[in-house]
């Protein structure tokens, strides 16, 4: 009865059309200025239903997610995973989230106070913000920047100061330890996230990522195929940015206990676990809008709605990381960092090379999209497969002699621990 | 610019950018004073905003904010056994006095110079505009610039490269 | 009341002193480099806020000027940090005041 009296009014109308959110909130918009609210009024309600929707929506996620990666890593390893709460352990996740918060925030004795309760912010925001740049569907969007693609980058970088903040001011040595093996291994796949961006924009000629979707779904095809080689290298630097498995080593737990967030207990802990789920949700979302095609799906996008294709997209992409955590071993930081200079980023360089020579062909010769984009996409992934057995049969077995070992840096920095004389120094 | 978000949005940000670089000045706590330059150059970051400058914006949140502070931060970590603390030399109250002098010649030209506004409004886009210009009327200059950065990043390396690693190739 | 070319460039100033006074009194080698960059930061504001409101053929140019301004200011972060590790290896202090190997 109500339901019906409110789908005859104006509000509900809009609202009950599941396959395009943005205009239904644009329909409200529209609604709040006619009634004569100041111009104000609609740019900051639109912010807030921005906002709110995407922190629900990303706790929604988060928490069927927890139950899922524990229940399938569960199986992968041969276990049985949370099975006591609720139906096979589908109110685990609800009742972690309760401990977490009824837990006490424990607060060191010798720890930088200020600093300490920072950084749980400071790791927040930046895996919040991302969203705010990508496109969940056509117009679905809370700020089309135009130099998107940079401000993902920028927002990642603010990462490093927030872990180096709960690192260090933690006064704990396996925090800070942890702290800097994530600032360095952050810094070095930042520059392969952009070099690997660098391909897409090169292609699409932009950098606001609706255009990036556009670009895709008016070509009809998806980046991946063009670009499969940084397509991985964007999703192993991720992968590195959100410490999964098996980069985990910030946080490898047979070594240095929980790295950065060692002292952390209670909610502020449960800020860096919120964080690195929604640092994760971010990554994947990224991928999906440049090299999968957000929302479009070879004219599916008319039958589906738009959003629905991202979420199905971007949880596909996530349960990659999943996989990885469930089968992959943990790396060692020498090996990592040695990936990232001498693997990733002199082949990341190269495609960028290629790539520009692509285009300025493509573009040159007025050669039609038909024929020049298979031809792009054929030489890409054969140069992908060349690069990576060649250059890693070069590096890699049959020349021990040429592996690192000892990771220098993260020695030097290991030994300094609070205006204490180094040992050896 | 006269609308009440972008005054208030000015505000916000310079009394962020000028109170926090005080603060570098005045914290004793080393850590703390990078952690207070970077809220200081996230306030420049958007002042720039304020100024329809986007790209640069970006620019800024991502070299200074992400890359250089994590380089002092660096340094400060490569130099255990220096002071953490952010004293003063002897030379403190001469170079307050100068500091103070300096600034209030820079502001008071700043005020009375008669400068000739223009009345274009932000720009709309600056990003592919900035490129162009880059790729065409200051190509040389870039060029030079990507020289530097080859240059200091082979310097830095050579001057700090340890003895321990030339022992072992 | 409205927020003009004048706001910018004082806060530039300000910014300015602040860095000034930061890379000539600060003992510790860190606290001067933090200094220059509050200083690089002063003009490029001051770039920027010139590029916005003032009349110019080429607007954009103060846009330019500021990139290449952060590029130069990245290659002297690297360097002088590097010259700061340096420093302390050889002296254990980075300390400004006791760095006087050229006093005679």
């Amino acid at each position: 009865m109500l339901l019906e009296r409110l789908r005859g009014g104006p509000l509900l109308a809009e609202w009950w059309d599941l396959r395009d959110i943005g205009n239904a909130v644009g329909g409200f918009l529209q609604r709040i200025e006619e009634w004569g609210a100041p111009d104000w009024v609609p740019y900051v309600v639109s912010g807030l239903i921005g906002i709110l929707g995407i922190l629900l929506w990303l706790l929604a996620s988060q928490i069927v997610f927890i139950w899922i990666e524990r229940r399938a890593i569960a199986l992968m390893q041969n276990r049985l995973g949370p099975n006591r709460v609720g139906p096979m352990g589908l109110l685990q996740p609800i009742a972690d989230s309760l401990k977490l918060f009824l837990k006490e925030a424990i607060t060191t004795r010798d720890s930088d106070r200020l600093l300490f309760w920072v950084a749980p912010v400071a790791i927040f925001t930046p895996a919040m913000v991302v969203f705010a740049v990508v496109p969940f569907s056509e117009g679905m969007v809370l700020a089309d920047l135009n130099v998107g693609v940079l401000f993902l980058i920028a927002v990642a970088a603010l990462n490093t100061m927030a872990v180096f903040m709960a690192g260090w001011s933690s006064n704990n040595k396996y925090a800070l330890l942890g702290a800097m093996r994530t600032v360095a291994m952050l810094i070095s796949y930042e520059l392969i996230q952009v070099l690997a961006l660098l391909g897409v924009v090169l292609f699409a000629g932009s950098m606001r990522l609706s255009d990036v979707v556009g670009w895709q779904s008016g070509f009809n095809t998806w980046l991946i195929f063009l670009q499969p080689l940084p397509a991985l290298a964007y999703l192993i630097a991720g992968a590195v940015e959100i410490n999964r498995s098996p980069m985990d080593i910030a946080e490898a737990e047979s070594e240095i206990v929980a790295g950065y967030h060692t002292e952390y207990s209670g909610i502020k802990f449960g800020f860096f676990y919120a964080a690195e789920y929604f640092a994760g949700f971010a990554i994947s979302a990224v991928a999906v809008s440049l090299y999968l095609g957000g929302w479009t799906a070879w004219g599916l996008e008319q039958w589906v709605p738009g959003w629905l294709l991202f979420l199905a997209k971007l949880y596909l992409v996530f349960s990659i990381f999943i996989w990885t955590r469930g089968t992959l071993p943990r790396l060692r930081i020498d090996q990592l960092m040695a990936f990232a200079w001498k693997f990733l980023l002199p082949m990341s360089l190269l495609n960028v090379v290629v790539v520009g020579g692509e285009v300025l062909i493509w573009r040159e010769m007025d050669l039609s999209a038909g024929v020049a984009l298979p031809v792009i996409g054929a030489v890409n992934a054969a140069m992908a497969v060349a690069l990576v057995v060649g250059w890693g049969r070069m590096l890699g077995h049959g020349r021990p002699e040429r592996r690192a070992q000892r990771a220098l840096l993260t020695t030097e920095v290991g030994a300094n621990f609070y205006g204490k004389a180094a040992p050896g120094a | 610019m006269d609308d009440a978000g972008a005054i208030a949005a000015f505000w916000i940000l310079a009394s962020l950018t000028v109170g926090s670089a005080l603060m570098v000045v005045v914290v004793r706590n080393l850590i703390h004073a990078v952690v207070l330059l970077i809220l200081s150059f996230l306030g420049v970051a958007g002042l720039y905003v304020t100024l329809s400058a986007d790209f640069v914006a970006v620019a800024q949140v991502l070299i200074y904010a992400g890359a250089i502070s994590v380089l002092i931060l660096f340094a400060i970590m490569l130099t255990p056994q220096a002071g953490r603390d952010n004293a003063e030399t002897l030379l403190r109250l001469p170079m307050l006095l100068l500091a103070v002098v300096v600034g209030f010649t820079i502001g008071l030209v700043s005020l009375e110079t008669d400068w000739s506004i223009a009345d274009r409004g932000g720009f709309e886009e600056t990003a592919s505009a900035i490129g162009e210009a880059l790729l065409s009327k200051y190509v040389l200059p870039f060029e030079m610039a990507s020289v530097l950065l080859l240059v200091s990043m082979i310097g830095a390396i050579v001057l700090v490269r340890s003895e321990g690693f030339s022992e072992e190739e | 009341m409205s927020v003009g070319l004048e706001h910018y460039l004082v806060v530039g100033a300000v910014l300015f002193a602040t860095g000034l006074y930061l890379t000539l009194a600060k003992r510790n080698f860190v606290g001067v480099l933090m200094g220059i960059e509050l200083m690089f930061n002063a003009a490029n504001l001051t770039f920027v806020s010139f590029s916005r409101f003032v009349e110019s053929a080429a607007p954009l140019s103060g846009h330019v000027f500021v990139v290449f301004v952060i590029t130069v200011a990245a290659a002297e972060a690297a360097i002088a940090l590097a010259l700061a590790v340096l420093v302390y290896r050889t002296h254990g202090t980075i300390d400004v005041d006791r760095i006087n190997l050229l006093k005679w």
